[in-house]
């Protein structure tokens, strides 16, 4: 049974539908991400989950249970939102403990559950202060605990690090990962930022226009998208898109990238293991191939291990040292990639630079609609 | 504060801008005397007994001093047929002014928590219409005010005058509260309602917490204007419920034997004090609270 089951979830603000047919399933200690653009649906699948925002039509369940028409209280979740929304009079011990009251918990009890949630979070010694006395990642933590404290059969994390400076958003998101692990919790957590979806999630669901586009692991979003959006959308630097000819002869396939600089043409071969119907039918047309920036290699870099890598030789516009790697602006067939090559790369901008693609990581999508081929 | 030690200023002091300094402090020093002058007559007054005032100079010190003009004011001076003096009106003041000041900003701190965090359809539309309460002169509503006060068994009384001016006074403690709760974070309320608290709950226990400024606002705005007003106080009282801005009237347009000016001076300082105490006690929150959705940003 899932923990949460959305069906065929319509959420119309007057004349803009803002969630078209969302349908997923969660099952219990799955950390599930809803991620996209903003203005994609996300939060207000969150708020409808949490009973904020009714919906127009569809189902949701929780535990097996109808709860489309109840009230948040009634649904056992609890939220942790953006701006943290501690109360502002109450002392952190009243904001945990708030949630408890409110159902009638015995005052032995709360008490039990403030210390325990204190110690997990490390904010024993905060319990006496205000919200106004906190400082940002104190207030995140807090606004964790009360969420916790309640023991609810699901967590609602809306955008909870965005608001934190990156240095505190890495430790937090290590944090919030370490609790999932240790206490198994079922959680959805809604973010812009493809970062922390990737490193958080078991699940991740990719939205735009109140649709989910792919729901799948973090590998499979990111090594399999199934089109051009989603593949555009996890990955920084993102997936560079190259227009391309699809050619067959005989027995390979070739992709064939023209150069308006050079004149001449650019062609990489395609992996016949990787055929399909799709790209049968695509046969002479136009298509996107797919290629992230660490699919590119310094031609000859032992690292990448490329075997079966088509090589290609590209102006460098740009070089952009990270300390980790290198990242390298060139002019592919009239298009602007990046490519991410080792650290030891000494090019600089204006010279050619030969590398190698891993055409087997590669991804090929339709010039219409942006459809995965292959 | 001398130029020299004006902080990021710079100032050129030619004799022309010094004689222009010294001709704007002659100028907001004599605008601020004209301003105290009727404060002092009135106090001096007060305290003179009626000799020194007959011969007809305004601003003589008082020779000897007394608080006889007051005791009288509070307790003798005749207000119409009867010589009882303003303090038992004062205390009708009183009774009138506490209830009506709490009830309209209670309701008011309720209306404003409602249209701005449980909106609905036309919620925008009712807190429009309301706003129009803020502007509608009092006349136009004497004659139909008094019937429905008849018809509710109400006229003459306290009670009366207490739903009169809680009343008109919603539209303003409406206002005042729904900018302030404008500017608080729905998130708050949806925290609480995932917390399984209801809507009174909310209210009581996280929204009126936090409302201590705008309170003080809405208190020190309807005591002033319950406190000062006149024109539902002589429509709508009895003999016995009339509060003391009726009673000064009254007192001062009262026209048998000497016109005691003193007395009058005394009865109309009673009647200005407490809203004179409630500005002191309070007034720094009153400004804190006006500009407090401004600064917050």
């Amino acid at each position: 049974m899932s923990a949460l089951e959305i069906q065929h979830l319509c959420k119309d603000f007057s004349s803009t539908q803002v969630l078209k047919d969302v349908s997923l399933a969660i099952d219990s200690g799955e950390f599930l991400i809803l991620v996209g653009p903003s203005g994609c649906g996300k939060s207000t699948l969150m708020n409808a989950i949490a009973g904020l925002e009714p919906v127009t039509s569809g189902k949701i369940l929780i535990g097996g249970e109808d709860v489309t028409w109840r009230t948040p209280a009634e649904r056992d979740i609890a939220m942790v939102f953006q701006s943290y929304a501690l109360y502002p009079s109450m002392t952190v011990r009243g904001n945990i403990a708030f949630g408890l009251e409110m159902r009638k918990v015995p005052k032995v009890e709360r008490e039990q559950a403030v210390e325990r949630v204190a110690d997990l979070l490390q904010i024993s010694h905060l319990l006496d202060r205000k919200p106004s006395q906190l400082s940002g990642g104190q207030r995140q933590r807090v606004a964790m605990g009360r969420a916790l404290a309640r023991e609810p059969q699901i967590y609602l994390f809306d955008e909870p690090l965005s608001n934190l400076d990156a240095k505190l958003r890495v430790e937090m998101r290590t944090e919030i990962k370490k609790l999932h692990q240790r206490l198994g919790t079922t959680i959805v957590y809604v973010t812009h930022d493809q970062i922390e979806a990737m490193t958080l999630a078991d699940r991740i669901a990719v939205m735009r226009d109140g649709q989910i586009q792919q729901l799948g692991t973090p590998n499979e979003i990111y090594n399999d998208p199934v089109n051009v959006f989603v593949a555009g959308f996890m990955g920084s630097p993102s997936m560079n898109f190259i227009s391309a000819r699809l050619e067959k002869d005989d027995t390979t396939w070739q992709l064939h990238i023209s150069d308006p600089e050079q004149g001449a043409e650019l062609s990489l071969p395609w992996p016949v293991d990787r055929v399909t119907e799709a790209m049968v039918a695509c046969q002479g047309q136009s298509v996107l191939l797919g290629l992230r920036p660490e699919h590119f290699a310094e031609a000859g870099d032992q690292r990448s291990g490329h075997q079966q890598a088509a090589r290609l030789e590209a102006l460098v516009s740009v070089v952009e040292p990270t300390g980790a790697d290198v990242l390298i602006n060139l002019g592919l067939g009239g298009n602007e990639v990046v490519a991410r090559v080792g650290p030891d790369c000494r090019v600089a901008p204006g010279e050619r630079l030969a590398l190698s693609v891993d055409m087997r990581r590669a991804v090929l999508f339709g010039q219409q609609g942006g459809q995965r081929l292959a | 504060m001398s130029e020299r030690t004006a902080v990021g200023v710079i100032r050129r002091r030619t004799p022309g801008a010094r004689a222009l300094r010294v001709l704007l402090y002659a100028v907001l020093f004599a605008a601020a005397l004209a301003y105290l002058l009727p404060l002092v007559v009135m106090v001096m007054t007060s305290i003179k007994p009626l000799s020194e005032i007959t011969p007809g100079n305004l601003l003589a010190l008082p020779e000897a001093p007394t608080l006889a003009p007051w005791i009288k004011a509070w307790g003798e001076a005749c207000t119409g047929m009867r010589c009882e003096g303003v303090g038992g009106y004062f205390w009708n003041s009183i009774a009138i002014v506490v209830p009506a000041v709490a009830i309209s900003t209670m309701v008011g701190a309720l209306n404003g928590y409602a249209l701005t965090k449980w909106r609905f359809k036309g919620s925008e539309l009712i807190f429009a219409l309301m706003l129009f309460g803020c502007f509608i002169p009092f006349q136009v509503v004497l004659l139909p005010m008094a019937q429905t006060l008849g018809w509710l068994g109400l006229a003459s009384s306290r009670s009366g005058l207490v739903l009169v001016h809680v009343v008109f006074g919603i539209a303003f403690t409406t206002l005042f509260f729904r900018n302030f709760y404008v500017a608080i974070p729905d998130e708050l309320v949806s925290a609480a309602k995932l917390d399984g608290a209801g809507f009174l709950r909310i209210f009581w226990r996280i929204l009126l917490p936090v409302s201590a400024p705008i309170i003080v606002v809405s208190v020190i705005w309807q005591f002033t204007q319950i406190w000062n007003d006149f024109l539902f106080g002589v429509a709508y009282s009895g003999h016995d419920t009339q509060p003391v801005t009726v009673a000064l009237n009254n007192l001062v347009n009262t026209s048998t034997g000497a016109k005691e000016y003193n007395v009058d001076m005394a009865a109309a300082m009673i009647a200005a004090l407490p809203t004179l105490v409630v500005y002191v006690l309070a007034g720094k929150y009153f400004v804190r609270g006006l500009t407090a959705g401004a600064v917050k940003g």
